[in-house]
């Protein structure tokens, strides 16, 4: 009597949802969902970075001079935080494989700290262009002034994209948020985890993206 | 169900690896290459993308149909970049009809 239990929890662990046939099956569903909405943020993100193409062929001087403006230091510095939040989340994804639950809070905790540090970061940035009055608008000033109004196709670009970003960044926050909820709350175990790694595909993208933006941003023109 | 454990060595490596690169495109932003400046820094990303596609993500130990969703998601990305270019730098190649 009490095998047959133990046959049919095996064959049907609890987590498996009744329309798949396995664990197995239902995992790849979950990876390939996932895939297919961040293949959408690609599109999303892919028609900024084809803007930010043809007003850089059409512009190139003026996009190199706004270099002189984009702060190096902070920018290759916020790379750096990012990337490090991207191995605490594969390493927090990797506690929740083995059924860690402390290792995975605790790598879920440094992942949002350090998403956190990457916008107060990014908010000080903000701050100096609005210091800097290089917000595009009615009060915007160049220094260079026969780029002023080239120059601020850059600037509202960079809003836009690093915009965008940070608000992924924040999306990603509240997610971790939930996550370290449901780890404390016993939610995952080794055999269920799948919200830790679909939400860890989704912080590596915006890491990703961001890998893109530093070099296209910040980096342009620094030789001239 | 489990997906393969990945040994923690194995991320610290992937990890020193990506920011020795972005160390690397700061240094050499500085460094006058001309075209090649834009050509180096896209080269430096393109390949932390990968590492962190490949090994982050897992991809690369995932199935052969997420890998081809993958593929397919750059591929179309390289069509809107590659169209889009095409078309605004072969603009006024050909003269315009008259009543253009």
């Amino acid at each position: 009597m009490l095998a047959d239990i133990d046959a049919t929890l095996a064959a049907h662990p609890p987590q498996l949802k009744h329309h798949f046939d396995d664990s197995e099956q239902q995992l790849e569903s979950s990876t390939l969902g996932m895939w297919v909405f961040l293949l959408t943020e690609i599109m999303f993100f892919g028609g900024m970075f084809g803007g930010y193409t043809v007003y850089r062929n059409m512009y190139p001087d003026a996009f190199a001079s706004t270099s002189h403006f984009m702060n190096v230091t902070l920018g290759g510095f916020n790379t750096g935080v990012l990337i490090c939040s991207s191995l605490t989340m594969a390493l927090a994804v990797r506690a929740a494989q083995l059924g860690n639950k402390k290792t995975l809070i605790w790598f879920l905790i440094f992942t949002l700290i350090l998403g956190c540090v990457f916008l107060v970061v990014k908010y000080f940035e903000y701050h100096e262009k609005w210091v800097d009055h290089h917000i595009p608008g009615p009060g915007f000033r160049y220094e260079e002034t026969q780029y002023f109004r080239q120059a601020q196709i850059l600037f509202f670009l960079y809003f836009a994209m690093t915009g965008m970003h940070a608000m992924h960044m924040i999306v990603g926050a509240g997610l971790l948020t939930t996550l370290i909820v449901m780890a404390a709350r016993n939610k995952f175990s080794a055999l269920w985890y799948t919200p830790v790694e679909m939400i860890g595909l989704y912080w590596h993208f915006v890491d990703i993206v961001w890998i893109f933006l530093f070099p296209l941003l910040y980096l342009i023109g620094h030789t001239k | 169900m489990t997906h393969k454990v990945v040994p923690v060595k194995n991320y610290v490596f992937i990890f020193l690896i990506l920011i020795a690169l972005t160390i690397t495109t700061v240094l050499v932003s500085k460094i006058e290459l001309g075209e090649y400046n834009f050509i180096v820094a896209m080269t430096i990303a393109v390949i932390k993308g990968t590492l962190v596609v490949l090994f982050f993500m897992h991809v690369k130990g995932a199935s052969a149909m997420t890998k081809l969703f993958v593929g397919a998601g750059f591929f179309w990305l390289a069509i809107l970049l590659v169209f889009v270019l095409s078309d605004y730098n072969s603009r006024g190649w050909l003269p315009g009809p008259k009543w253009w």
